[in-house]
């Protein structure tokens, strides 16, 4: 079905395996990682697919423009607004795109609601599947073997990894990405913060509350989150 | 394929290791940063389609899954791929020098730097019509089939026999499995809950439900 490519000195050092057959030979040692990605980079540029410039622009666009801040937006306005958070939860592609944070074209997206009695937790057992548009890329760890494992299994566990440890009676409910829909988690809103403009408690939101790993940070004194 | 990245209830990883989120950066090296952006211009030459992508990544073998970092494993799939839908050649690979340029039908769909700031970064729609009504309801009991599927599948071996009950169904949308195949049909998708005890046996928490989305081909009517 699949031919392993034959794999070069610069950018492979060795046979790809991409077979069913699991069958791999070492040759040579591969060269180091940054040039071999550095020699694919020039090879597709010759074959004129690849614009150097393209590639540094997606990088800023991902390293600056698209990240949690989309989603602590998100989550702060549906704290502050009954009516917004009611159509978060029904409708959250049509929510987010009134509030500019475009997520999908297909609607697949859902917004799960932490309560006093139930605890929501993202993972993707099978890939790194994560709602990029509305949280940015995915953290190492969330794409890594012992998170990847142990979720589904174990999520008070793992929670107690990241020092969330829940009451017994709370229920907790794993959501496991592995179709095209998309979850995020909208964490609970501390105690002590009533009257905190959304600039305020958007500052409180973590990623890692919208993944289902932490809870949103308590608030700092001052009044101004941390 | 019952392949390594079907990592759900497997032991043996020891724990998570999160880096601290304020001091986490997005790319820890510039050739990540470059392995991420040349497969987003490469995606959209619509040669391949994400389950293609992820199939590619399944398919490397154990030691080099588990090995390698994950833009690693990015990287090493997209040679491939490359290889495979003859964008470039294998020796043009070996060799990093271009025989000849693409043709004119790939590049002009190239990503250039001038089109990044428009680009929509939105998920793509991947909701098709499907053939027939939905076989199940909101509420419907039903069992993960027991199956050994050989090629890409998105039914993660954890659920496999056990029951769940369906928590909604989300419509039709590309069927993953044959996605991967490059037939694009619309089937029914469902987001099914299975409580914590029914996968993972008595000692599991008994106030823990996974939620689970399942295409109708991975279910059945409970019996």
């Amino acid at each position: 079905m699949l031919c392993s490519p034959r794999a070069g000195r610069i950018l492979l050092g060795k046979e790809t395996v991409l077979s069913d057959h699991g069958h791999q030979e070492h040759t040579e040692p591969p060269a180091e990682i940054e040039l071999r990605v550095k020699a694919l980079e020039s090879l597709l540029s010759e074959k004129g697919l690849i614009d150097s410039e393209a590639v540094d622009a997606l990088v800023d666009t991902f390293e600056r423009k698209v990240g949690p801040m989309n989603g602590k937006r998100v989550v702060a306005r549906a704290w502050s607004d009954p009516e917004f958070r009611r159509r978060l939860l029904e409708s959250p592609t049509q929510a987010m795109a009134s509030m500019g944070v475009e997520s999908s074209h297909g609607e697949h997206i859902r917004v799960v609601e932490n309560t006093p009695e139930v605890h929501n937790v993202v993972v993707c057992t099978l890939c790194s599947c994560y709602p990029w548009p509305v949280l940015g890329l995915p953290p190492v760890w969330y794409k890594s073997a012992p998170y990847r494992s142990q979720a589904v299994a174990d999520p008070r566990g793992v929670l107690r990894q990241f020092g969330t440890e829940l009451p017994e009676d709370v229920e907790v409910r794993v959501w496991d990405s592995t179709s095209e829909m998309r979850f995020i988690v909208l964490p609970e809103r501390p105690a002590g913060t009533e009257g905190w403009s959304e600039e305020e408690l958007a500052a409180i939101v973590t990623r890692n509350a919208m993944i289902g790993v932490e809870r949103a940070l308590a608030p700092a004194p001052a009044g101004v989150g941390a | 394929m019952h392949g390594v990245h079907d990592m759900g209830g497997m032991d043996g990883f020891g724990p998570v290791r999160p880096e601290p989120e304020s001091q986490e950066p997005v790319f820890h090296e510039p050739w990540e940063g470059r392995v991420y952006g040349m497969n987003r211009i490469l995606g959209r030459l619509g040669l391949w389609n994400i389950d293609m992508g992820r199939y590619g990544v399944e398919r490397l073998s154990p030691t080099e899954y588990l090995g390698y970092s994950y833009y690693e494993r990015w990287f090493t799939r997209m040679c491939g791929q490359l290889v495979e839908f003859g964008v470039i050649s294998a020796d043009e690979l070996a060799s990093g020098r271009a025989a000849s340029p693409a043709p004119d039908a790939l590049r002009e769909r190239a990503i250039r730097a001038g089109d990044v700031p428009g680009l929509s970064l939105a998920n793509p729609d991947y909701n098709r019509p499907a053939a027939s009504p939905p076989a199940f309801r909101t509420g419907d009991v039903v069992r993960a089939v027991v199956r050994r599927p050989r090629g890409h599948t998105r039914e993660p071996r954890y659920v496999q026999g056990r029951t769940g009950v369906v928590h909604e169904h989300y419509g039709s949308q590309s069927y993953a499995d044959l996605a991967a195949e490059g037939v694009d049909e619309g089937h029914h998708l469902y987001c099914v809950r299975f409580e914590a005890r029914e996968l993972w046996g008595e000692s599991a928490d008994p106030t823990s439900a996974v939620y689970v989305d399942l295409f109708e081909d991975y279910l059945e009517a409970a019996p």
